[in-house]
């Protein structure tokens, strides 16, 4: 990857690197998971609410529905030329018809998170993925232990206990997660287009704002302290190789009317 | 003269940085996704990604300096732990990990639940036998398990279970057996989380219920024909239903009594490790099942082969949940060489 020359300083990095253990080491902390990896810059992973998992259930629940009754109505209309199947139940009937139907309904969680790692159609429209509380994409194990317990999550009906325990938890899961290690996060990996990811850096507005109520009480300061503070809020975006400790005041005064300025919206 | 630069310009370096990193994160996302879609990646893809994972997090922290909360900033860290999760990941196999359920780990989580499972089997021997007494002593009790038209039947001297195949197909009774089961067990497994209660009822209900039907059978003289119509399917069923019940009350136990472990923590590790015996069992009530639709229904088939076909899947099932002995002792050498991380 060419020209890596970063425009400020780098961060240090966040963790030590304290060989492979390091790299397995996470911690909840407000919302997010924060992951320790082997460059020993940290990685954090939002974790998705009651309201991104309703979303992306309510989703999900309406696919499996429609292919289950779109199944039991071709079924019939193939096996018995019908979209009604006749009285009684027969093989062709129980085989062909509502096992599958019934399958669907049921396996369509547990199978599409295995074979889209963590995934369902209903979590990728709402941009969320499961992963374990280490961060890593869950095998098949957990992610069956994780549906299975629906059944206790799903309460005394319309998911009371799991969303009281998404609610109660400091990581928001539901008692499935619970048991199968694993967290809700926000997949934020699909990156936009050019224009999206080209953000204007929000330390200018904050240095703004401060450079206009240093303005503001200008003439009610000391000169070395305002000449100090004026300094130190110019300095990350003073020309390379320029040194703001001899500026007189009108230097600085006037380059802070200009940061003031600049970070005004120009439309 | 001292030039001051301004925001604008700050702003304007780092959209030049931007612009000049999208396109390496761009071509990084489209490795992710290709290391991810479960096709064999090349060796060109993957040492890119390797070669890209510090340079991301060199980015990543740079990003996180500047603009914090920027869509840029959310979309790198995604993509940085996606990449860390398919580079560090351990390699998956789903047929060495079906290998190691069935070889291994079930044979350990039975071995560990032993005390467990005979609990499980006593309470529901002890329930059974509350059962046949209730109903011995009062027989009106029988009426709460079993329908008016059953109990006329059996009062006729005709057990429920005859003409099954009359009414339904072996096929169809099949699906509907296994189906029921399996839906008992994970029921005893899941409802463990309630401190054990939820397979507490379910053990003791379903004690009570066989109890009672044995009773009510033997009032009428059916109880030898009742007890033929189970022998090939039932010592499976129970023994399954034991094991899992089993699974759940330890889940339970987990909860209330964690030990050394935080609760969450020992809850985790009991249901994992409950769950790892679902697979197997399911497999043996879907054969189960099918005994108990097509052979334990037919009076064509005596006593001695439902006998012989009860106990020798009775011996499978043992088999598939205690381990083979040779298996297992290659597959703890092969484990003692690699011990695996985690507890």
């Amino acid at each position: 990857m060419a020209n890596r020359e970063a425009p400020m300083t780098p961060t240090t990095p966040a963790r030590a690197k304290e060989g492979p253990a390091a790299s397995v080491a996470s911690d909840f902390s407000a919302g997010s998971l924060r992951l320790a990896s082997a460059t020993g810059v940290d990685m954090t992973l939002r974790i998705a609410g009651l309201g991104g998992r309703s979303y992306a259930f309510v989703i999900d629940w309406h696919i499996r529905v429609v292919a289950a009754v779109a199944w039991i109505g071709l079924g019939n209309l193939v096996l018995f030329g019908d979209l009604l199947p006749g009285d009684g139940l027969g093989s062709p009937l129980l085989y062909g018809v509502l096992l599958p139907a019934v399958a669907i309904y049921l396996l369509y969680h547990p199978l599409l998170e295995v074979l889209m790692r963590g995934r369902t159609p209903g979590k990728r429209m709402a941009g969320l993925r499961i992963v374990t509380v280490e961060g890593r994409t869950p095998g098949p194990g957990p992610l069956l232990v994780r549906n299975l317990l629906r059944m206790v999550d799903s309460l005394p009906g319309l998911y009371a206990v799991g969303c009281v325990s998404v609610v109660a938890t400091r990581h928001a899961v539901r008692i499935g997660d619970l048991a199968a290690g694993t967290v809700l996060v926000y997949d934020d990996a699909a990156l936009r287009s050019r224009g999206a990811a080209a953000p204007v850096p929000n330390v200018a507005a904050e240095r703004a704002e401060l450079a206009a109520e240093l303005l503001r009480r200008w003439s009610r300061l000391d000169a070395p302290a305002r000449g100090a503070l004026a300094a130190r809020l110019l300095a990350p975006s003073a020309a390379e190789g320029d040194t703001l400790a001899n500026a007189s005041a009108a230097h600085l005064k006037a380059g802070l009317e200009a940061l003031v300025a600049d970070a005004r919206p120009s439309r | 003269m001292v030039r001051i630069g301004t925001a604008q310009d700050a702003s304007r370096r780092h959209r030049a940085w931007l612009a000049d990193r999208a396109a390496a994160w761009e071509r990084l996302a489209e490795d992710v996704r290709t290391l991810e879609g479960g096709r064999r990646a090349s060796p060109e893809t993957l040492l890119r990604a390797a070669r890209a994972y510090p340079e991301a997090a060199g980015d990543l922290a740079t990003l996180r300096r500047n603009a914090p909360a920027s869509a840029a900033a959310r979309s790198l860290e995604g993509l940085y732990a996606r990449l860390h999760d398919n580079l560090l990941a351990p390699p998956g196999n789903i047929g060495q990990d079906l290998a190691r359920l069935f070889r291994r780990d079930v044979p350990a989580i039975v071995r560990e639940l032993r005390m467990h499972i005979v609990a499980t089997a006593i309470g529901f021997l002890l329930a059974a036998a509350a059962g046949w007494q209730l109903v011995a002593a009062y027989p009106e009790l029988a009426r709460l398990f079993l329908s008016a038209e059953t109990v006329a039947r059996v009062e006729r001297g005709e057990l429920w279970t005859e003409g099954l195949l009359n009414v339904l197909p072996s096929s169809v009774l099949s699906v509907r057996i296994f189906a029921n089961n399996i839906f008992v067990t994970i029921a005893a497994f899941c409802l463990g989380a309630v401190y054990g209660l939820g397979t507490l009822y379910i053990v003791l209900v379903n004690g009570l219920m066989l109890g009672s039907l044995l009773a009510f059978a033997a009032q009428h003289g059916l109880h030898g024909r009742l007890l033929e119509f189970v022998a090939a399917h039932g010592f499976v069923e129970l023994s399954v239903i034991f094991v899992v019940a089993a699974a759940g009350f330890a889940v339970g136990e987990a909860i209330a009594r964690p030990g050394h472990r935080t609760r969450a923590a020992a809850f985790r590790r009991a249901a994992s490790r409950g769950g790892k015996l679902l697979l197997p069992c399911a497999l043996l009530l879907v054969g189960a099942g099918f005994v108990e639709g097509y052979v334990s229904p037919d009076p064509r088939f005596p006593l001695w082969f439902r006998l012989t076909l009860g106990i020798g899947y009775w011996l499978i099932m043992a088999w598939v949940l205690c381990g083979l002995p040779t298996g297992r002792r290659r597959l703890d050498r092969v484990a003692a060489i690699q011990p695996q991380s985690g507890p």
